[in-house]
Formats: structure tokens, C-alpha cells, sequence
């Protein structure tokens, strides 16, 4: 067992340094014959005082303490912990990429425009969109870019229209980027077969109908197999329908969101194309769009001249404006291009197929021992319940962090919100039969120790850095930095 | 097709297939109406192996000016600093790049001890009590400050002084309409904010101002002089800084401010075409639970040993969902990885002489330059940007690409967000550029007009 990790602060010892900065080859003038006093600092940040070594002995051990995909499997639902390839690591990193400004002039930066030019054109292939904003930084982001685009063309139609229905199964970002788009929410239940509720779909849709947002497949990774009709019903109310990308891993090349009737879709760039999560981010979330909603994207998108030469178009007159500054999370986006052309077309679809085929694999194998509420054939991923282990006092959170002692990251937990003690498994495409079937081994001894000594799996963790940890005190006492608490 | 990414092989895929119980993978898609399914193959970018690719990716970023091949005297919100070497080796390791957001802690104390520890650089820092995990960018973080803002006085009324980032403010304006917000900006005296006009603009309907500095013209705010304008009609000051001008000049925080906003881009994150870069994002204590995004604490586990945890999460999106202070999710956390190895290598002395360098060297090319048919327009005090007047009737698109081809990366077009400022050049200097370009470039510049 490892003993506490130390603080960088706490490992400050006065006069040690770890940079090396430039020689000042010019007049050494003073701070403060330049800067009115009551604007300068009279003592400096208490930053910690350390040497190379500790920087790098410090966060090589930080790193230790944690767990990436390539430690071992990640089967976190909804997120797409596919393997993140390192020549996307290698390329983001040349200086053509990485050292440039985004405010130098378009003819000294015709490889990155050309990049972005045909990945807009990619992205809107793939989801069968006329046009793609590169701009929003990540899917929440682009579910708000894609509803204030909604919001901006139903306003342009003299329209005031100020309703966003979600299912209950939706992301929480939906409804919350919903608010921040000053749309107010109309959540509606999932039928029993986990689809959307016509019924209710139709008594819920009006005049006052801006937006229908659906992830399809949803989050219990069936696909809505009336999307033509819900597509219908919310079009004849004057509404338009928005797909959450967050489940894209499923269908690329099979079934594209533009063709099922949606006007305005995110792609989640750091699920489906492979870019890494980083611990949190940064991710990237792309917006397409059908024709008639162009005019109001974010400016500039790229454009490509008759000859040849790649340039800002910012001829947006309806534009919604700017979403973040300059023109996206480029070093994301720049790994993307990469991952799909490691691929093309027909190794995406692939990817979707064998997406498909483990989640169906293991939902199979491991529906005897926890419950599938939805027994069909599922997507990318699946949900379990694991009520009938709460017998035996054992609850899904208790499973999932058994699963910890056998180095796997758990799945996500208690979400969906409409399923009970819910488990949403989804493998990727990127993990072998070996990896599906220790993992389901591990589900399977797991759902026996809770029948026969539940107290080994309500104990656990045995094996990590640190136990169960108080999460109450933390958000009732909170300490939340070293220096002022 | 074989791929060295896919483990399935023939024999696998048999054998799984006979599990599920279907005889071929198109089985597992026949949820999917015909109507509606894809037939042939999109019109996209074909595949390349591995070597093709490298190739086609070197040459892509070859035709891109670099800063390794030319020196850039071009700011504005992206700069080229000094990136120390052992950044990128920590930002290699891929237990921190290829994790989740740390939802188990029990395997994530790594990732959450980092974002604790970004969180008490970034305290230090500006001088405030609660700092969280980062945002997008700092403009997109400027306009979460106003939402903030909005939500915790009850107020509608946003006043922006126009000396703050043009692209910050077109990205409030926008978020400003889905918010229900109304904008008041504030115009600028010798390129400063101007304080009459502000003060006018306050009243009891104002939820904040927002000011910058330095301000986009590189030029120090006075925000000893705003923070009484502001609180006097009880609206919260939001101050948007430059994180490593901090290294000397007074924290945010001391100065009064209620809300302390962004980029962390100038502590070691490439400059890559502007993003991915790292918002922050500090408050008092008092709207510790009004914040947006992911927040880490502090705490212990079972056997009283400390460990860390994400925290205050009621107020976020996956529980809240419509009623969350914020639709933000993913944020920016490799980057604030980033800028805490920054700030961790740079360290007390460290911060204080990389800020001391950017300000003599921009004061020396400051002042080199006003020796010349250049001037200064301004007369505040400035940290490592500045504004240059050009003689009438010089066109900076044209200028800027004679400087390109002698090897620099010319200034900022003022003129492009300003009217009232075509033919002014916003130029940063930073430790980086030495006594040679520097003369260099004003010589390449002079001989231009």
C-alpha cells in the first residue's frame, strides 16, 4: 500500500528551481518604473520552489495513481473509450500544427485550412449534413451552438417558439444546454420498450415546439426504430429535430442522422473519432447542419476559392455569432482527420459493425446473471439492472467498484435515470474476445460473491491507492485548494 | 478487412455470432428501418496506411509558418512563450490523456490530486478562494462569468468594457441572447477603459462589469479605480487577466474582484492555431456553489487516509439537468494539467522573471520603435503588448505579408476589430523573441513603409 502523495506545494524547498528562461539581452528596467505601484504585486505567488526532478518524479507518480485506456479496459457507457492512436499524438504535435497562430494570414496557413476544410466535408458526409461548424468545444458546446442556430432560424420565420422536448433517457447536458439556450424543457417518458412514446410525443409537440433532441441510438443503446414517424410528428409542428452524437459509434456508414430527418447534429469528435478524453477534456464537438440552416452558423467557417486557395468565410449574415474563440479545439480536430483517414469510408462502417457486434456479445452472455431490461439486439452498448442483487444489500455502486480489484474501469452507473440500479456497458470496437470474456467473467463472479458473501463486494475496493472516500464531508466541508482554504 | 486497430478475427466473429444466436453481423442492424439505412460508400477521405499518412500529415503542417521557423511578434490572446521540456513529457503519459473524467477516485487520485492542485495554483494565482477544473477557453469562460453573474444577483443588466477581447465579447453577445442578458459596452480613453462612461453605464439593474487586464491593447486596467464604481450599485466585478503578467503585477483577488476569468494558454499550451487552450475560473467564497464545471475537494477515505474527490456536484448537469448552473461537461483538463506543470516548473522565482522578461523586452521594442516614423498611441502602462501607430495610409495585410517573408509574423490589424484604430498594430514581445529579432523585425517593419 502506497503512502499519501505529497503536494507539489508540499514538496517546496526555498531556493530550488526547475526552468531555465532566456537570457534578458536587453535593459534590465524594474517593474515598477514602468507600472504604477498600486498595480504590482509587493510579494510574489506562494508557487512552490522545486527542482527538475520532483516536477517530473511528482507527476510521474500522480500518473501511476490513475487509469487511462491504456491501462486496461474502460467500458464507460456513452463515453467511447475506444483506443486513442498515438500517430494522432505524433502529427498534432508537428510545429505546422502546433505552432501557429490563429490570427496569422490565410497564406501561411494553407495546410491547417486545407485540413479543416476537408474534414467540414468529411463530417458532413458521415452524418449526411450540408455543412459543418468546427467551432464548439466539446458535445455540451455543440448542443448549445446547434440550439441557438434552432433558436436563430425559427426567430428569422417570425417565430417564437420556446419548447425543447428530451426524452427522460437523455444526456443531462440536453436539457441544460436547453436552459442556457433560453428554451425551457418538456422531458417525456420512454415507452416500455425504451422507445420515445409516440403518443406522448404527439401531445407534447405544438407551435410552441422549437426542437426535438434525441440521441439515437439512445442511451440505453437501442436505436428509435420510429425515427421516420417521430421525425414527421415534430416536423408537422414546425419543429426541428436535433441528434445528440454522442452514440455516432454505432451506425457510421450504416444509418446517417441526416437521413433519418435530423436538421442540426453534434459529433462527439473525443468518443466517436477516437481523440483522447485528457483526464476531462479537451474534447471537441462539431455542429452539422441541412441547407436551410447555413446561414445562421458560427463564423467563419472554412472555404475553398476557385483556385484552390483556402481561406475564412465569414459571409454568415444571419450568423449566431461566435461560440469560442478562434476557430475550435484545432489540436482535436487535427487528430480526428488523422483517425479517419487511418480508416476511409469502409473502415468506418467497420468500426460501427464490430462496435455493435461486442456490445450484443456481451449483453448476451451477461444477461443471465444481471437483468437486461431490453432484451433485443442493442447497439454500441447496453444496459443491465442490478436490482436483484439489492436481495442479497448489494447495490450497482458496490459492483462497480468490486470490478476496481479486477483492474477494470467500471461501467457507467445509475445512469440512464429510467432504468433501475442501471449498468450501461459499451466495449468499443477496439477490444478483443479475450478482454470481453475476463471482463464478463469478473460481472459473472462478482453477481456470485453478492449472492454468497455480499460483504466482500459491499467492502470493496481491496486493492487501490485509496478506499471508499467520504464524499459527504467533501461537499459539506468543502477543502477545496491548499493555499486558502 | 484487417486493421491494426480491430482484434476481431474470422474465427471470433463466428463464434460470437453464434452466441448472440444470429448468423451474420447486418442481423444485429435490423432495428434499423430500410428507409433509412446507407447504401454504398460516403463520399469521404480515403484511408492511408500508416507511413502515407505521416507523410501526407508532414506535409500538410509544411505548409503552415511555424514559430520554429519564424519569429512571431503577433498576441492578441495567443502568444509564443517558452514551453519547458517536461511539459510534453507529462502530457505524454497516458494514464493522465487517455482517462475519463475522474468519476471513480478510487483509480483516479492522480488526475483528481492534478486538478487540486491546478485549483490552488490558480487560487494563488489571482488571489481568490474557490477556483474549478477549467473551461473551454477564457472567452468562453467571460461569458459564464456573466451568467454567473446574472444568476447570483437576480440582474439582467451585463456592462462590458470594449477594451476586452473582440472575440470574447462576440461570444457574450451570442450567449447573451440565449440568457435573456442584456450587453452595455463601455467605450475606451487612450486605450483604457474609459471610467466616466462606465461609471454612467452602472446602475442597480447591473449584474457586472467586465473588464480585462491587461486589455486587448496590452495596456493595464485600473481596477482599484473600477472595483468601488461596481460594487457601490452592489453588481460583481469580473476581471479577465493574463495569468503569467500575474508573476507581477497585484492578484485580481486583492484588488476586489468578485469573479476572476482566463486563458491559461501563456503557462506552456501550444499555441495551435488557438485551441485546445484552457479557460480558468475563480470566485470568492461567497458564490463557491454558483460556479460552473467540474470542482475537486479535498477528503478522506475509510481509513482516514486523504484522498480527493469531485465535489459540490448538485450544481452541475448531470444531476441538475435543466436547473444546472451550467450545460458544461467535458472541459479542458489535459491543459490544465498543462499550466500547472508550467507553474510547478516556473515555480515563485520562476513566475515573477518570466513575467519581469516579457516586460523588458516589449518595453525595449517599445521604446525602439517610438524612436522611429513609428508612435505610441497610448500612455498607459502595459505588460508585454502594445499598440503602434503606422504612418497613414499603410496597409497592414500588405505589410504583414512582406514581414512574413522576411521571416517574421507580423503584428495584430487593430483595424479588423476597431474602426476607429485602422492603421494601428498590436505587437507582442515575449521572452522569447531576443534583442536581434526584435531589432530585426523594426528594422523589416521601417523599411516596409
Amino acid at each position: 500500500m502506497k503512502p499519501e502523495k505529497a503536494l507539489i506545494f508540499e514538496m517546496s524547498k526555498p531556493g530550488r528551481v526547475a526552468y531555465s528562461l532566456p537570457d534578458c539581452d536587453v535593459p534590465e528596467i524594474e517593474a515598477s518604473s514602468v507600472v504604477p505601484s498600486h498595480l504590482l504585486r509587493s510579494t510574489p505567488a506562494e508557487l512552490p520552489e522545486v527542482y527538475e526532478v520532483d516536477v517530473i518524479r511528482h507527476y510521474t507518480e500522480l500518473s501511476r495513481r490513475n487509469f487511462g485506456i491504456d491501462n486496461g479496459f474502460y467500458p464507460l457507457g456513452s463515453c467511447t473509450m475506444k483506443y486513442n492512436p498515438k500517430i494522432n499524438e505524433d502529427v498534432a504535435r508537428f510545429a505546422g500544427f502546433a505552432k501557429i497562430h490563429p490570427y496569422q494570414p490565410a497564406e501561411s496557413i494553407q495546410g491547417a485550412l486545407e485540413l479543416l476544410y476537408t474534414l467540414q466535408n468529411d463530417l458532413a458526409a458521415l452524418t449526411g449534413m450540408d455543412q459543418v461548424s468546427l467551432q464548439p468545444a466539446a458535445g455540451a458546446h455543440g448542443e448549445w451552438t446547434g440550439l441557438m442556430l434552432i433558436r436563430a432560424y425559427h426567430e428569422s420565420r417570425g417565430e417564437k417558439r420556446t419548447k425543447v422536448i428530451v426524452p427522460d433517457s437523455s444526456h443531462g447536458t440536453n436539457p441544460a444546454s436547453a436552459t442556457v439556450a433560453g428554451f425551457e424543457t418538456v422531458t417525456i417518458a420512454s415507452n416500455d420498450k425504451g422507445m420515445v412514446d409516440l403518443e406522448a410525443l404527439r401531445a407534447a409537440v405544438g407551435s410552441d415546439t422549437a426542437a426535438l433532441m434525441l440521441t439515437n441510438p439512445s442511451t440505453l443503446g437501442l436505436f428509435e426504430e420510429q425515427i421516420v414517424e417521430i421525425a414527421q410528428i415534430v416536423h408537422e409542428s414546425g419543429g426541428l429535430l436535433y441528434y445528440d452524437g454522442a452514440n455516432s459509434n454505432a451506425i457510421m456508414g450504416i444509418a446517417r442522422p441526416g437521413d433519418m430527418g435530423f436538421d442540426v447534429v453534434h459529433l462527439n469528435l473525443h468518443k466517436t473519432m477516437s481523440t483522447p478524453h485528457g483526464g476531462g477534456g479537451p474534447g471537441a464537438g462539431p455542429v452539422g447542419v441541412k441547407s436551410r440552416l447555413i446561414p445562421f452558423l458560427p463564423k467563419p467557417i472554412v472555404g475553398r476559392a476557385e483556385d484552390g486557395a483556402y481561406y475564412w468565410d465569414s459571409d454568415l449574415p444571419q450568423s449566431i455569432g461566435r461560440v469560442k474563440a478562434f476557430y475550435g479545439n484545432f489540436g482535436i480536430l487535427v487528430r480526428a482527420y488523422a483517425y479517419i483517414r487511418t480508416y476511409g469510408p469502409e473502415g468506418l462502417r467497420r468500426v460501427s459493425e464490430l462496435a455493435v457486434l461486442n456490445a450484443n456479445y456481451m449483453m448476451h452472455r451477461l444477461a443471465p446473471y444481471f437483468e437486461a431490461p431490453y432484451p433485443g439486439v442493442c447497439k454500441h452498448e447496453f444496459v443491465l439492472s442490478g436490482k436483484r442483487l439489492k436481495a442479497f444489500g448489494v447495490r450497482t455502486l458496490d459492483v462497480a467498484k468490486r470490478l476496481l480489484d479486477f483492474g477494470y474501469h467500471p461501467p457507467t452507473i445509475y445512469f440512464p435515470l429510467n432504468v433501475e440500479e442501471c449498468i450501461m456497458i459499451e466495449p468499443t470496437e477496439t477490444e478483443s474476445k479475450e478482454t470481453l470474456d475476463a471482463f464478463i467473467e469478473a460481472m459473472i463472479q462478482i453477481a456470485r460473491e453478492a449472492e454468497t458473501d455480499p460483504q466482500l463486494v459491499i467492502n470493496a475496493p481491496y486493492t487501490t491507492i485509496v478506499k471508499r472516500l467520504d464524499e459527504t464531508t467533501a461537499a459539506r466541508k468543502p477543502v477545496l485548494n491548499c493555499t486558502c482554504g | 478487412m484487417k486493421h491494426r486497430y480491430l482484434p476481431m478475427t474470422e474465427q471470433d466473429e463466428a463464434a460470437m455470432l453464434e452466441t448472440i444466436g444470429v448468423d451474420a453481423i447486418e442481423d444485429l442492424f435490423a432495428d434499423i428501418p430500410q428507409s433509412i439505412r446507407y447504401s454504398g460508400e460516403l463520399p469521404m477521405s480515403e484511408a492511408l496506411s500508416e507511413p502515407a499518412l505521416l507523410k501526407h500529415m508532414r506535409q500538410l503542417a509544411d505548409r503552415n509558418a511555424d514559430f520554429d521557423r519564424y519569429a512571431s511578434f503577433l498576441g492578441a490572446g495567443i502568444y509564443d512563450h517558452h514551453i519547458p521540456v517536461v511539459i510534453n513529457h507529462i502530457l505524454s503519459r497516458s494514464e493522465f490523456y487517455t482517462a475519463y473524467t475522474p468519476y471513480q477516485p478510487e483509480i483516479s487520485q492522480g488526475e483528481l490530486q492534478a486538478i487540486f492542485e491546478f485549483q490552488s495554483f490558480i487560487c494563488e494565482l489571482t488571489g481568490m478562494k474557490v477556483a474549478n477544473a477549467s473551461m473551454y477557453d477564457g472567452a468562453t469562460a467571460l461569458a459564464e462569468a456573466a451568467a454567473l453573474a446574472s444568476g447570483a444577483t437576480k440582474r439582467k443588466r451585463i456592462v462590458v468594457s470594449r477594451t476586452v477581447h473582440p472575440e470574447a465579447r462576440e461570444i457574450l453577445r451570442t450567449s447573451a441572447r440565449g440568457l435573456g442578458l442584456e450587453v452595455v459596452e463601455v467605450g475606451f480613453v487612450d486605450g483604457v477603459t474609459d471610467l466616466g462612461e462606465l461609471q454612467a453605464a452602472i446602475n442597480d439593474e447591473t449584474a457586472a462589469v467586465l473588464v480585462q487586464t491587461p486589455n486587448f491593447f496590452g495596456l493595464l486596467e485600473d481596477i482599484r479605480a473600477i472595483e468601488p464604481l461596481v460594487h457601490a450599485s452592489k453588481g460583481l466585478l469580473v476581471t479577465s487577466v493574463n495569468p503569467l503578467s500575474l508573476g507581477i503585477l497585484e492578484s485580481p483577488g486583492v484588488m476586489g474582484a468578485d469573479v476572476v476569468i482566463g486563458d491559461a494558454q501563456p503557462l506552456g499550451i501550444p499555441a495551435a492555431l488557438g485551441g485546445p487552450t484552457c479557460g480558468f475560473f475563480a470566485v470568492s467564497e461567497a458564490l463557491m456553489r454558483k460556479i460552473p464545471g467540474r470542482i475537486v475537494g479535498q477528503t478522506i477515505d475509510s481509513e482516514g487516509k486523504r484522498g480527493f474527490v469531485l465535489t459540490l456536484q448538485a450544481r452541475e448537469q448531470h444531476i441538475r439537468r435543466e436547473k444546472a448552473t451550467s450545460n458544461i461537461c467535458s472541459n479542458q483538463a489535459l491543459l490544465a494539467l498543462c499550466a500547472s506543470v508550467y507553474m510547478s516548473t516556473l515555480g515563485k522565482s520562476g513566475m515573477v522573471e518570466a513575467a519581469e522578461l516579457n516586460l523588458r523586452k516589449s518595453h525595449y521594442a517599445a521604446g525602439r520603435m517610438a524612436e522611429g516614423n513609428l508612435s505610441l498611441p497610448f500612455r498607459a502602462p502595459f505588460f508585454n503588448e502594445f499598440v503602434v501607430r503606422l504612418p497613414d495610409g499603410t496597409d497592414i495585410a500588405s505589410l504583414n505579408a512582406q514581414l512574413l517573408e522576411a521571416g517574421y509574423i507580423g503584428g495584430y490589424d487593430l483595424g479588423l476589430a476597431y474602426p476607429e484604430l485602422a492603421g494601428h498594430l498590436l505587437v507582442a514581445v515575449t521572452e522569447r523573441r531576443t534583442k536581434d529579432e526584435i531589432d530585426g523585425f523594426i528594422r523589416e517593419l521601417e523599411a516596409c513603409l
